[in-house]
């Protein structure tokens, strides 16, 4: 690891810009965000090689120009598909971050099932002790899509880092060899798909 | 095609009789990767690499069953042509080519392929860190399924005490069939349905485990190479980090486990 660190800090020497890396957590439960604070102390010169954009820790709304975004989540309503195109539409490099963004995850389980079947039996069933049982219908919530989608079913998606969620250390490996215009390639023990 | 060559092989290259003296003495050799592996008359490439201490990827293929060649994960190119490793015996002067690029991709995309065809989510499965699909996917480097999912609708059958067969992870390889056929002699499971309709489905007069003679002790219990038959009571007993492919790629363990079974 401390080659790597070494090699960072030569690296963030020569770019002249640094990188702007953005984030977001679509249908997902934030545990991928959670890990990524668990890169600990690396997060501070990750800090220093990188500017964060959009992101649940900079609390900026909309995206702008930047590097790398990172999705984490699959695509279950219409504003994750807004989210994930103003993304796409922003970021040149694009990860998929974690089990949800790559296969639905566990919010996919609902795909067999016909979603106001969902709903009904989320907010409409009896024995479940609910006041006013209706499905909620505002005009603030975004509609639910008829399946959980993968975000490469939406949008194009140029990598891809697995887990449930990726370890700290994978996300590290992944996300410094990103902005450090390297490709970035995980080692076995990194690649997990739980 | 293949299945057939091993029938064959046998009556189509047997020596005749001084040859077979002479061939008995001398070592036959095929490469493998460029490298020489010896085989015995009547191995299959698959069997003389792994007795070799080579690894070719595989998935419905089993030391103890004759091959099913299904899965198609291992298939090498041999002198050129696209063989499954598991059917095709091994021939002297065969040059094959497995881990390659070019096959390695191929077998990624089947992975993929299989991964879209059911409901295989890794965070939720008691074989996760057991499951020799995901094992495969690991050590093949594959990072999402590419295509669109099925999300075929298929359910769980919970029906027996000891055991239980979730559906939406079988990968019809014919593992538990064979087992059950030929080890327990119960013939409990086969394989029904065409294209994205094939199932597994059980001899029983209601289709349920739970009103067949299948035990929790029978070969056929212990064979799921992914997490569509488990035992019930004892799910996730291993901790994360100590489970057999969570640091072991399967290429070290399939050699080994078979090492050890020796």
């Amino acid at each position: 690891m401390s080659t790597e660190i070494s090699h960072h800090k030569t690296l963030s020497e020569s770019i002249p810009r640094k990188p702007r890396i953005a984030t977001t957590s679509l249908c997902g439960c934030f545990g991928c965000h959670m890990s990524l604070l668990d890169i600990d102390e690396r997060i501070l010169q990750l800090a220093e090689i990188v500017d964060f954009d959009r992101s649940p820790i900079t609390d900026i709304k909309h995206c702008g120009p930047c590097d790398v975004g990172l999705i984490e989540g699959g695509v279950c309503n219409a504003e994750n598909v807004h989210v994930l195109r103003e993304f796409r539409a922003n970021c040149k490099t694009l990860v998929a971050l974690g089990a949800c963004a790559i296969n639905g995850g566990l919010p996919a389980a609902r795909n067999t099932i016909d979603v106001g079947e969902c709903l009904a039996e989320a907010y409409c069933t009896p024995a479940i002790a609910i006041e006013n049982p209706g499905i909620p219908n505002d005009r603030e919530l975004p509609l639910l899509l008829d399946k959980v989608r993968p975000v490469n079913e939406i949008v194009r998606i140029d990598y891809f880092l697995p887990g449930c969620p990726p370890s700290g250390d994978a996300i590290w490996q992944f996300v410094s060899a990103l902005v450090t215009r390297r490709i970035p390639r995980l080692s076995y023990a990194l690649i997990k798909y739980d | 095609m293949t299945n057939e060559s091993v029938a064959k092989a046998p009556k189509s290259t047997a020596p005749s009789a001084p040859g077979e003296a002479l061939q008995a003495r001398e070592t036959r050799l095929f490469s493998l990767d460029g490298k020489p592996v010896a085989f015995t008359s009547g191995q299959t490439i698959l069997e003389a690499a792994t007795a070799a201490g080579r690894y070719i990827p595989h998935l419905c293929a089993h030391p103890d069953f004759p091959p099913h060649s299904s899965c198609k994960l291992c298939v090498v190119k041999a002198n050129g042509r696209y063989l499954s490793a598991c059917s095709t015996r091994a021939r002297e002067g065969l040059e094959v080519e497995s881990n390659t690029p070019e096959l390695n991709g191929r077998r990624r995309t089947l992975l993929q392929m299989i991964f879209v065809e059911g409901n295989h989510y890794c965070p939720g499965c008691e074989k996760s860190g057991f499951c020799d699909l995901q094992a495969l996917a690991y050590q093949l480097e594959m990072q999402n399924p590419h295509f669109s999912h099925f999300w075929p609708d298929r359910t769980v059958d919970a029906s027996h005490p000891d055991v239980f067969i979730d559906f939406n992870r079988c990968i019809f390889c014919e593992l538990c069939v064979r087992a059950s056929r030929d080890v327990d002699g119960k013939h409990i499971f086969a394989l029904t349905g065409r294209g994205i309709k094939k199932h597994l489905c059980i001899n029983s007069r209601t289709g349920k485990l739970g009103d067949t003679d299948f035990s929790a002790a029978d070969r056929a219990a212990n064979i799921c190479p992914v997490g569509a038959i488990l035992k019930k009571h004892v799910g996730f007993s291993t901790p994360i980090g100590k489970r057999t492919y969570d640091a072991t790629p399967i290429s070290v363990v399939s050699l080994a486990s078979l090492e050890a079974s020796k």
